[in-house]
């Protein structure tokens, strides 16, 4: 039954994911205003048009569903094929999701998206209808699948859930389907997040996809749509029930007019005198948005002109008329500005839209234009520590943007780098290690030897221990017993513990600072790696291919070099307890091997060639102990079992 | 060029039809971006009878960009700064607010508003508005006293 059914879903879908091959290449980006020519989306003419019929807001497609539950009898194929319409325009809203099991059995259920509890009975019923013999609870996984990715711990459970029930599910159905299969073998570990990195067109493709769908459920303008998106952030289902409940009130807020008659086109119109610079004649070419307040080509010019370049303002440029709040759509900013601004348009509006997502983040790395999707939240970051790769292949957080800092939770990163940076840390060492002399005041640093200090700037003699006067030691020379008293005492105490503290601190702080410096240097190595893999090349005959080891070895150890120097950020605020010192024990494998494997790979490189297998296994071993470490981490970070010695 | 044509137009109509209060002129017949404005302290409040000299600046981005208005002489206000220069804040002032087609009688106009009734939560000195919020009458005195000190 199954085999009979999918194969026709699969003919369905694929024209419809917004990414699939079978369709050509998007435009390159283009503002929504001037896509409306020839953009495939907005084209009836074009082969991609999808009809704004198929796309549903979320009310819509729950009554579509109730409706489908009271037809319930009628011929199977009709209503499979009306289910399959509706699931598939919810997967052209979610063009990022285009994931192969979505074309399983989840297809057939039209609610996808909003599983209402009638609904979804209803779905199911219909799918016991379709495949009898797929089971109940592998339909739940399905729908999990499907439903909105609201946290990442719902994200992390639901993906292993996934996995199994689908293996369960396609069993029967290897043929055709091995690839699929494969793609959802791919465990994730722990401490890895799912993401995806988006190019600048992507990014505005991604912008357009959701114009277009809210143009077409309010049918507005797209150009309209999009000031209304960008005044609510993207916040697309707000955004429509603000508008469905209050459409005038939500119109004139966002600086949108209810009249939406009319082209864009510039007049000349008799009589006209523009308020801005008092020109008039009757061959002034003028331009006024549909709120009417007309000026002259130039002047409207030399304003936008102003708040794009000058101001960086896109999102928010209103008409230039006094008190008016209407902003300027981008149709009337096309017609008017030079394609130079237009591209300077684009990119801020780019901007706004990826700092207005919550799940969009630029790669921090400098002169890198790409942005990474992740479905982690604000509120996540005390469970997770979302490490994300850009293609430009730098490794970065996705909460706080700072390089690489698994496996310290963010917060706590934010206080380790505020500590090292704080002068505080200065002083306290300060305070612990030194003495003032008692006459002229100079910080002084007891460099061994006895108590006996000399001021060598002052010269004044004094007694280490009790700061007096060594003229009064009389002939205890080297033996200080004034120090007995209650008063000598107390500052002793005070100052080992304060000594104490600090000296914990540092402990962690210069194996942190090790690692850094060592992963500094591990760069200027990596450009010797080049060097001494040519060499080899030449020394010892070996290809190419085969002295990639080095460059495999180098990237480990600074992969894992990052990973230990947070490691002792992680143990600074951890508190003491059996998890922790099993961390410890993790951490010191991890050091030991990475310190094993640096040592081998700064040998000569005649030595290179022979110790290729050592290199090989001890990078794997490396690699096999961080995975390890931050596997085992990460899974007390997600339970909740850390205890830390610090309110976070 | 065009600005040009639009500030002498708006001081045409300004000195012509001069808005209650205010009389408007130039600091230097030669240089349309430097206005010497007079404006007589508003009935009802503390400034009445004093004439306050304001210096309006026009950028040559002029009406691009917002001109700047500031008090020569001295004056006892939440809005106005407390020191040689007298800058005045004033919200349509503020370049993402300021329109090209707003006018530069607006401004006066607002301006003169300001001074019958100061906005003490947009104040640039704080003390001064604090006193206006709390202690009315003695906010009323002191501005009355430079009033008659600084300007008449």
């Amino acid at each position: 039954m199954g085999r009979q059914f999918l194969p026709a879903l699969f003919i369905i879908s694929p024209p419809l994911l917004p990414h699939s091959p079978s369709e050509p290449p998007l435009e390159p980006p283009n503002f929504p205003g001037d896509v409306v020519a020839h953009h495939p989306l907005f084209n009836p003419l074009q082969p991609g048009y999808l009809p704004p019929i198929s796309i549903t807001p979320p009310s819509t497609r729950k009554r579509k569903a109730a409706e489908a539950a009271i037809t319930d009898d009628q011929p199977l194929p009709e209503s499979a094929t009306k289910a399959a319409h509706t699931g598939n325009a919810t997967l052209v809203g979610r063009s990022r999701k285009p994931k192969p099991a979505s074309t399983g059995p989840a297809t057939t259920c039209p609610q996808s998206t909003e599983s209402a509890s009638s609904a979804s009975s209803t779905c199911q019923k219909k799918r016991e209808l379709a495949t009898p013999a797929t089971t109940e609870a592998s339909m739940d996984s399905d729908d999990d699948f499907m439903s909105d990715v609201s946290s990442q711990d719902d994200f992390l459970d639901m993906q292993g859930s996934d996995d199994e029930s689908l293996g369960e599910d396609f069993g029967d159905l290897d043929t055709g389907f091995s690839d699929d299969k494969d793609l959802l073998k791919q465990k994730r570990k722990p401490y890895e997040v799912e993401f995806k990195v988006l190019n600048p067109p992507e990014i505005e493709r991604e912008q357009l996809v959701q114009i277009n769908e809210v143009s077409a459920i309010l049918g507005l303008p797209p150009e309209s749509a999009a000031i209304l998106m960008r005044f609510g952030r993207w916040k697309q289902e707000k955004l429509i029930e603000g508008y469905m409940e209050h459409p005038e009130e939500t119109l004139e807020e966002a600086g949108l007019g209810t009249n939406f008659e009319g082209t864009a086109k510039t007049e000349v119109v008799p009589g006209f005198s523009c308020e801005i610079c008092c020109e008039e004649g009757d061959d002034l070419e003028s331009y006024a948005m549909r709120c009417g307040h007309r000026f002259c080509v130039d002047c409207y010019r030399h304003y936008l002109g102003q708040k794009i370049k000058e101001e960086g303002e896109a999102a928010r440029i209103q008409c230039p008329g006094n008190k008016c709040h209407r902003i300027v759509d981008s149709r009337s900013l096309d017609l008017l500005v030079t394609d130079e601004l237009k591209d300077r348009y684009r990119t801020l509006l780019t901007r706004t839209y990826v700092d207005d997502k919550d799940n969009l983040r630029w790669c921090p790395a400098p002169n890198c234009e790409y942005a990474v999707d992740c479905a982690v939240k604000t509120r996540d970051l005390r469970r997770i520590v979302p490490t994300v790769r850009c293609i430009c292949k730098h490794e970065f957080c996705f909460g706080c943007s700072v390089a690489d800092h698994q496996p310290t939770p963010c917060t706590l990163v934010k206080m380790w780098l505020q500590k090292c940076e704080d002068d505080s840390e200065t002083a306290n060492w300060i305070s612990a290690n030194t003495k003032e002399c008692p006459r002229c005041v100079s910080t002084i640093e007891k460099n061994g030897g006895c108590n006996h200090m000399t001021c060598r700037k002052c010269k004044h003699e004094f007694c280490w221990m009790c700061m007096g006067l060594w003229s009064e030691h009389g002939t205890s020379w080297y033996n200080c017993n004034r120090f007995e008293e209650k008063s000598g005492h107390d500052a002793r105490s005070a100052q080992a513990k304060s000594r104490a503290s600090l000296e914990r601190y540092l402990h962690y702080y210069n194996r942190y600072a090790n690692h850094e410096q060592s992963a500094k240097l591990d760069k200027d190595l990596y450009l010797k790696t080049e060097k001494k893999m040519t060499s080899l090349q030449s020394q010892s005959g070996l290809s190419w291919i085969e002295v990639q080891f080095l460059d495999t070895a180098s990237q480990a150890l600074q992969q894992c070099r990052q990973t230990l120097k947070w490691t002792y950020a992680f143990a600074f605020y951890l508190a003491r307890n059996n998890i922790a010192t099993i961390f410890e024990d993790n951490q010191a494998d991890l050091e030991m091997a990475v310190e094993g494997l640096s040592e081998m790979f700064e040998k000569p490189v005649s030595e290179l060639a022979e110790l290729k297998v050592d290199i090989l296994d001890k990078t794997a071993y490396c690699n096999k102990r961080r995975v390890i470490l931050l596997s085992d981490t990460a899974e007390n970070l997600k339970n909740g079992e850390w205890s830390f010695n610090v309110e976070w | 060029m065009g600005s040009q044509k639009r500030i002498a137009k708006e001081l045409a109509e300004l000195v012509e039809s001069p808005p209650a209060g205010i009389t408007v002129n130039l600091a230097d017949e030669a240089n349309l971006y430097e206005w010497k404005v007079l404006m007589d302290g508003p009935e009802g409040s503390p400034y009445h009878k004093g004439k306050f000299q304001i210096k309006l600046v026009l950028p040559t981005e002029y009406p691009f960009k917002p001109p700047t208005v500031s008090f020569a002489t001295k004056i006892y206000h939440p809005n106005v700064t407390n020191d040689d220069k007298g800058s005045m804040c004033l919200g349509m002032l503020r370049p993402d607010e300021w329109k090209p087609s707003s006018k530069i009688g607006a401004v006066l106009e607002f301006a003169r508003q300001l001074l019958s009734e100061p906005m003490p939560d947009d104040a640039i000195e704080g003390r001064i508005a604090e006193q206006y919020k709390n202690d009315r009458k003695h906010f009323d005195e002191v501005a009355r006293d430079w009033t008659r000190k600084h300007a008449s």
